[in-house]
């Protein structure tokens, strides 16, 4: 019997502390893998702990609503074979499974990596053509895996700040030497694409690189699985006219724009759906599916996908029935800064009612959108095109735009789909709807 | 609870020579910096190591060249035999140690780094508590966390510190000189300061447990120093270990190499058995970092296993020499402020300040061979060196090491008076990928001690021209 010790997981967020809000288990529960132990809640997310043994909880590392710092003993379980932590000491050696990054010891003795100099003749390159371009004059063999290449310190720490990798660069100087001009040669081939570099595109490449999915990550792929687990995913497809949309966008950007905020299609969008969803409260809704409830609700909560540098977030632009346009578009502005700095509250991130989600001019053609789990819906916007249109026998040049958008088919029905789409886009086909309703 | 509650970027504990480098550069850099210290800026190395022990060991030089004047010397001199006060000797040490911490304290104010006196103590990784001694204690929370703790002298369970048993720290500021010093340990430390030790005036005995003095190099570079303890009528116990002290409180008990029992008379003892990291007693323990071994293991950017906390110097393992600390300091400083670095120096040069001097730098003959490497390596004697000779320091040798196939130089080693400031050439030549014929090829001024790296790349590519 040995003793596994679970410590608080560094999340990454740069916090010290980890909130215990639910302990899932108590000292004498049997768990096994995968089991939740807690769940922990930092500023940002909450956070499921999950067992990675077999076991007994022993001992629970504090209360709930208690701080521990991160490292801190979460949780002791009793476990078969050796543990990771001597019984009479639980100050052990740490997991190495959940160090955060990419763990490269120091080289223990760093002669040794002189000695693992290329063997290059002597002979090769020494004299470059003036007039070439400048590319190493001769590309010796790729240095063999795991051979560090000669650099003097000053190419090493520019190769650095260029981000490049010495290893793949090949060396024209005495011995395989790299020089700052076999850098400038690497870095103007990277330019010019590969067709007029001779060095390093075949280099055979070696390594890998484990990520720890931890913090919002995890977060991310947890909601993403238990979305994709439970919903029965459909996704409904269609084409909107947006010409008129854009030409109304232009011209209150034009007369407003100064004064209240230049407007993009979202907040347009956002309130064709406001509207849309008054006669499809279905899909405005939250599903409990363990209690077999839809909660349809009043207002209209739209969550809106924003990439931030750690990820996908959903910053929610809370009653957007009571907002207009330059509202909506100041809300959103305002919450996707709060995302990307890390500054948006717990309450700014969930409770949404209904989704968005729009890569912009990324948007492709159609795109199958996850459900934001429990929602029922989620809308997502394609990219904006020119393209001939017949209109009365005639070929004209229209914006056109596609939604893509799934419906949790538990319980949306096709026709409520289609017939909320279809509502959607007649809004935006004909805009000035949009402000009389 | 502290009471106050204040927050930095980068907090460092610890300000010796990698801790106060680091706040230095991140200062530089923008970056809020608190360094906390307990004792004086400068750690190990500006109070109670390098500089006090080079100190020392320049005045015991020239009390021993004067004393050489007191009688017939072959350049003519004569003098009265000299008298040393210790006393001012150890106060003109610290004149020095004051001018260097006090011009550390000095950057670092001028690069807008907090210094906190007391003594920290990690709450987890992003949170400090410092005692400063006076009151409540001031709790710091920051971003990152640089581990700068260093090491400490490591003491014998049979000669315990204490009374006459003393470490280098207390060695490096004696009250007197003692009539019969014995050294346990024949390392770097305990040569350099016997020998120091020696020249001013004691009686010194020398106790090892290897075979032979200066154990960590080899056997060609070690000869000189041997000879010249003998010379200085140095004792030396090799193979021998110290059981403890004899009944009188001063004098130690000693088995040799063949299991005799004997007592060593001595009015002091100095243990230079080793250092090891300082770990304990600051809360280190709680961070449950990966250790390697003692040490608290780090990967080649001196990230410990726990995101945002740092690690450099002596409490990361060896070797244990101030100038790695610094440029680990440097480069943490520079990945926090978001440039991309790695430490991968290709050689850290290793300086032995007895007498003569010993510098090993990269790879010795012994170490390609036992690593494969297919090297030839050449000595220069000093012997065949004009300033060697006007130096009246002869003995030792320049050798250098190179890859047979490609001629790249991957190891330097000399030994021979002042030869620590040949480790400057040494060093930037492997930095930058030399070959012998650089070296070879590259005027150097004559005369000096240099001529002799030339010459020995000269001969390592066989044609020397004055050997």
């Amino acid at each position: 019997m040995g003793t596994h010790v679970i410590r608080m997981p560094d999340l990454g967020e740069g916090i010290a502390e980890v909130e215990v809000v639910a302990w899932r288990v108590q000292p004498g529960d049997a768990v096994v893998e995968d089991q939740v132990l807690a769940d922990v809640m930092t500023d940002k997310a909450t956070v499921e702990i999950p067992s990675p043994v077999h076991g007994t909880v022993v001992a629970l590392g504090g209360k709930v609503g208690e701080s521990l710092a991160v490292g801190a003993e979460l949780i002791r379980l009793d476990v078969e074979g050796t543990g990771n932590a001597p019984a009479a000491a639980p100050v052990a050696a740490g997991e190495p499974a959940e160090l955060p990054h990419g763990f490269e010891p120091e080289p223990e003795r760093a002669e040794e990596a002189v000695a693992s100099v290329a063997a290059v003749p002597v002979a090769a390159a020494t004299a470059a053509a003036p007039a070439a371009p400048p590319r190493p004059v001769q590309a010796p063999a790729p240095r063999p895996a795991g051979e560090r290449p000669l650099a003097a310190p000053a190419v090493r720490r520019r190769a650095w700040d260029l981000g490049i990798e010495l290893q793949f660069v090949a060396g024209s100087g005495p011995a395989g030497r790299v020089t700052h001009a076999d850098l400038d040669a690497w870095v103007a081939g990277q330019r010019r694409g590969p067709a007029t570099v001779s060095d390093g595109r075949y280099t055979q490449r070696e390594g890998e690189e484990a990520m720890p999915v931890i913090g919002l990550r995890r977060k991310i792929a947890e909601r993403m699985q238990l979305a994709k687990r439970r919903i029965p995913h459909f996704t409904y497809v269609e084409e909107v006219d947006v010409t008129e949309l854009e030409a109304l966008r232009v011209q209150l950007n034009a007369r407003y724009g100064d004064d209240r905020g230049k407007l993009t299609l979202l907040p347009l969008l956002m309130r064709a759906i406001v509207l849309a969803v008054r006669r499809f409260p279905d899909v405005n809704a939250r599903y409990d599916d363990e209690a077999n409830v839809v909660t349809r609700y009043g207002p209209v909560h739209i969550g809106i996908a924003t990439q931030t540098d750690a990820g996908l977030m959903v910053p929610v632009v809370r009653h957007a029935e009571a907002r207009d346009p330059w509202s909506s578009a100041a809300e959103i502005a305002r919450l996707a800064d709060a995302a990307r700095h890390g500054k948006a509250t717990r309450d700014e991130l969930s409770g949404s009612t209904i989704t968005i989600t729009s890569l912009g001019a990324l948007g492709g053609i159609v795109s199958t959108p996850v459900i934001n789990h429990p929602e029922v819906a989620i809308v997502g916007v394609n990219r904006m095109v020119d393209r001939p249109v017949i209109r009365n026998g005639g070929m004209v040049a229209r914006k056109l735009m596609n939604l893509s958008s799934s419906f949790d088919h538990r319980v949306i029905d096709g026709m409520v789909a289609a017939g909320f789409i279809q509502t959607v886009r007649g809004y935006l086909e004909c805009p000035a709807t949009l402000f009389v309703e | 609870m502290a009471e106050t509650c204040d927050s930095t970027t980068l907090l460092v504990i610890g300000g010796g020579p990698g801790g106060y480098v680091a706040a230095i550069r991140a200062g530089q850099l923008g970056i809020p910096t608190v360094l906390v210290e307990g004792a004086d800026l400068g750690g190990t190395c500006l109070n109670i190591g390098c500089i006090p022990s080079k100190a020392l060991i320049h005045a015991a030089d020239a009390f021993h060249q004067a004393a050489s004047y007191a009688g017939e010397s072959p350049l003519g001199i004569r003098t009265g035999a000299p008298t040393i006060d210790i006393a001012r000797t150890v106060a003109w040490k610290d004149g020095i140690v004051g001018r260097l911490t006090g011009g550390v304290g000095a950057l670092l104010k001028k690069n807008g780094v907090r210094v906190v006196h007391g003594w920290a103590h990690i709450l987890d990784g992003k949170s400090v508590e410092v005692d400063g001694g006076r009151g409540e204690p001031l709790r710091i929370r920051c971003e990152h966390l640089l581990l700068a703790t260093g090491s400490e002298a490591v003491d014998l369970p049979s000669l315990p510190f204490g009374g006459s048993v003393v470490s280098s720290t207390e060695a490096l500021a004696p009250p007197s000189i003692p009539e019969h010093l014995i050294v346990v340990g024949a390392g770097y430390i305990g040569l350099e300061l016997g020998i120091a030790y020696r020249k001013l005036g004691a009686r010194v005995t020398v106790v090892e447990t290897a075979g032979r003095v200066l154990p960590a190099y080899d056997d060609e570079l070690v000869k000189p120093v041997a000879a010249t303890l003998k010379r200085l009528g140095i004792a030396v116990h090799l193979e021998a270990s110290v059981l403890g002290l004899a009944d009188d409180g001063r004098s130690v008990r000693m088995r040799d190499g063949g299991g005799a029992e004997s007592v060593l008379a001595a009015d002091r003892v100095l243990v230079a058995v080793g250092r090891r990291p300082r770990t304990a007693g600051f809360g280190l323990e709680g961070l449950l970092l990966d250790m390697n071994g003692r040490y608290v293991r780090i990967d080649n950017q001196c990230r410990t296993s726990m995101r945002n906390v740092w690690a450099i110097g002596d409490l990361t393992g060896g070797p244990m020499l101030a100038h790695r600390a610094m440029a680990q300091g440097e480069m943490v400083a520079e990945i926090i402020a978001g440039k991309r670095r790695h430490f991968t120096p290709a050689a850290i040069p290793t300086v032995c300040f007895t007498d003569p001097e010993v510098v090993v730098v990269g790879m010795t003959p012994q170490d390609a061979a036992r690593l494969g490497i297919d090297c030839i390596s050449a000595h220069f004697p000093f012997a065949a060196n004009g300033r060697a000779m006007i130096l009246e320091a002869t003995d030792g040798f320049v050798r250098v090491v190179a890859r047979r196939d490609n001629h790249v130089i991957v190891g330097w080693q000399a030994v021979g008076g002042a030869v620590s400031e040949l480790s400057a050439a040494f060093v930037q030549a492997i930095e930058m990928g030399a070959q012998l014929e650089d070296v070879a090829g590259t005027i150097h001024a004559h005369p000096t001690l240099g001529e002799a790296v030339q010459e020995a790349a000269l001969r390592a590519l066989g044609h020397a021209l004055h050997v």
